[in-house]
């Protein structure tokens, strides 16, 4: 660690990953009430569990973006920080903004409300307080990271993250705005939802990836900074109009079947070229990096967005094919894939390559994290085919045969079933991954005499 | 890929950007021809309603603006920034005399109470010559940029677009107003 500051990243890294068990655990309770429904119904509803297992990703992804920011941007920038207090205090807004979502959510506090209610909309449904709190450390965000590349070396990785970042920012304003009409409300919602995962967090993605990049393979910065601005013009020329793939059907005019049909065909073009930008990367470079583990996450982030977001988005992504495939298990399946491959491996990829450096030992436990690598995303991977499976045959016996939803549901009951399967896998990579980036001091295998001698 | 990209005229970036719309134009040109077949009366019917004319002239009126777009690449290779700057100005009143023709069409179409739902034919119309246009308009403002500069590369990459504004119309034009 080069920097004094890049240690505000550990206390991020700590939280995002505590909620990561957090939203893990409470996706596996979900798939048991998948197959026993009435498992906690009257305890913790459905939708309840649904709520904190969407919101607890989406903040501790966030969380896991800030800390790689304040990991990367003093070695980008060549500088400290610019206030470690004001990394610590938004990290407090948010931490307590958390923990009033949970209480709020858990035992539906103020109902109804204006400030201190929840607000209804899907993913958004934090009450109007904890979004405000958002804005504040968000701002207090931005003008930390900001007047640290303001004042020291620009890079276009730094330029990229703060892009991404300030966009994400800007964006979240659109969550404050819901008009009553219900298809404008959908539209701006988009904004938010869409606009975040197939835009502006692509930014971050791409510009994160480029740092691993760099470091690990020791590949020429010109070389990088110039995939770099080719991926990230294909994911904006892409996303922004590709947010018509919502528009079907909310009531909004029938051209946007085409548009939206049209450019989010095309998103899957800078998801290839991500992983075709990792893959190049590692086979150009000359640097043996001791931290394979991260390069592993890294390869492992590209490839499986590229399936995830690219492959299984496209699957259903054209109007004509989502018509019958609507909010089916399809859609829970590239939901899964999408955001384990693109921004959760994307998060441990940058936390086990800075852990090291953050901690001060050497690059330890490589064995068991990389046994974590597998054994998460066989998991996810297994749960994106079984959905999948589920959500082709529910969209023959309910959209195309017109049979009841539930009545089709009981018929997929053999799909939940090994989909829970998955979830207990990815927990236990989950926590094996925890477990090795904080406690081991040691590797647990000895590198093998036939490795050269450094 | 990035060697390649830097033995392209211009700005390797606009060349990306590029790449793209001609994708974007031609998903769009496959799909109307497809859902043509689906309904080849009515699309032929809802073609009828086009002013053939008009379209043509504007064609030889955008590719007389590429052709002068052209000819300043070379006046800006060889430094000479006047001659350069009238035949962008040139290239940049013809853009805006495409889109004054493009223009009466519209409002012809909207006289005879034609929308973007009379049928799915005027959606693609609307679509392709719609984004078209807009490309048209912000080719024009780039043209006026590269015309200020006096960078040589610049103008490679404004008429490069514009080009690609040129190479669209000229796809759009048989499948949307000629072909049956």
């Amino acid at each position: 660690m080069k920097y004094q500051t890049q240690k505000i990243a550990l206390a991020y890294f700590a939280v995002a990953l505590a909620l990561f068990a957090v939203q893990v655990l409470i996706g596996l309770v979900m798939g048991f009430v998948y197959v026993v429904p009435t498992f906690l119904s009257d305890l913790v509803p459905f939708n309840i569990l649904r709520m904190l297992h969407s919101n607890s990703l989406i903040v501790w992804l966030l969380l896991g973006f800030f800390g790689a920011a304040y990991y990367l941007l003093p070695e980008e920038s060549e500088r400290e920080i610019h206030s470690e207090k004001l990394a610590y205090l938004q990290l407090g807004i948010l931490v307590l903004g958390t923990l009033g979502v949970v209480v709020t959510y858990l035992f539906n506090l103020f109902e109804g409300n204006f400030l201190l209610g929840k607000e209804g909309r899907e993913f958004l449904e934090q009450p109007r307080w904890v979004k405000a709190g958002i804005v504040v450390a968000a701002l207090i965000f931005l003008f930390n990271v900001s007047m640290t590349v303001l004042k020291g070396r620009k890079t276009a990785i730094t330029n990229i993250l703060l892009l991404g970042l300030w966009g994400l920012a800007l964006l979240f304003l659109f969550a404050f705005y819901n008009p009553s009409n219900l298809a404008l409300d959908k539209m701006y919602w988009w904004y938010v939802v869409h606009l975040w995962v197939e835009g502006t967090w692509e930014l971050v993605m791409a510009s994160i990836l480029a740092f691993l990049m760099l470091k690990l393979t020791g590949v020429d910065r010109e070389v990088v900074e110039k995939w770099l601005y080719v991926i990230v013009a294909a994911a904006l020329f892409s996303g922004i109009l590709g947010t018509g793939h919502h528009y079907y059907w909310i009531g909004t005019p029938g051209y946007w079947q085409w548009i939206g049909s049209i450019f989010s065909s095309l998103e899957v073009i800078p998801f290839f070229a991500m992983m075709a930008f990792a893959f190049v990367m590692v086979w150009k470079g000359r640097r043996d990096h001791p931290n394979k583990a991260a390069l592993l996450w890294a390869l492992g982030c590209a490839t499986l967005a590229f399936f995830g977001a690219g492959v299984w988005g496209f699957l259903h992504t054209l109007h004509g094919v989502n018509y019958y495939t609507h909010g089916t298990q399809i859609t829970a399946a590239h939901g899964h894939l999408a955001f384990y491959g693109a921004y959760v491996c994307l998060n441990l990829a940058i936390i086990t390559y800075a852990m090291p450096h953050l901690l001060g030992r050497d690059p330890y436990n490589q064995v068991l994290n990389m046994a974590s690598f597998w054994l998460m995303s066989s998991g996810v991977v297994f749960m994106t085919f079984v959905l999948t499976f589920a959500g082709t045959v529910q969209t023959h016996l309910q959209r195309v045969m017109g049979e009841e939803y539930m009545a089709v549901q009981d018929q997929l009951a053999v799909f939940f079933w090994m989909r829970f399967g998955a979830g207990i896998a990815v927990v236990l990579g989950a926590l094996l991954f925890i477990y090795a980036v904080f406690v081991p001091r040691r590797e647990v295998i000895e590198p093998g005499i036939s490795q050269p001698a450094e | 890929m990035s060697d390649l990209l830097d033995e392209l005229p211009g700005e390797p970036m606009m060349w990306v950007l590029i790449v793209s719309e001609l994708l974007v134009f031609g998903a769009g040109l496959a799909a109307l021809s497809a859902m043509r077949l689906t309904d080849p009366a009515g699309f032929a019917e809802a073609q009828a309603h086009l002013h053939r004319a008009g379209a043509a002239l504007n064609t030889v009126v955008l590719v007389t603006s590429g052709c002068l777009a052209a000819l300043a690449v070379r006046a800006a290779q060889s430094g000479r920034e006047g001659r350069k700057r009238v035949l962008l100005v040139g290239a940049m009143a013809l853009g805006v005399v495409f889109l004054v023709i493009k223009g009466q069409e519209y409002a012809a179409k909207s006289a005879q109470g034609i929308d973007w739902e009379t049928h799915p034919f005027f959606t693609f119309y609307y679509l392709l010559t719609g984004f078209h246009a807009a490309h048209v308009a912000a080719g024009i403002v780039l043209l006026g940029l590269v015309a200020v500069l006096r960078d040589p590369r610049a103008t490679e990459t404004g008429a490069a677009f514009w080009h690609m504004v040129d190479l669209v119309w000229v796809l759009l034009f048989p499948v949307v107003y000629l072909i049956r």
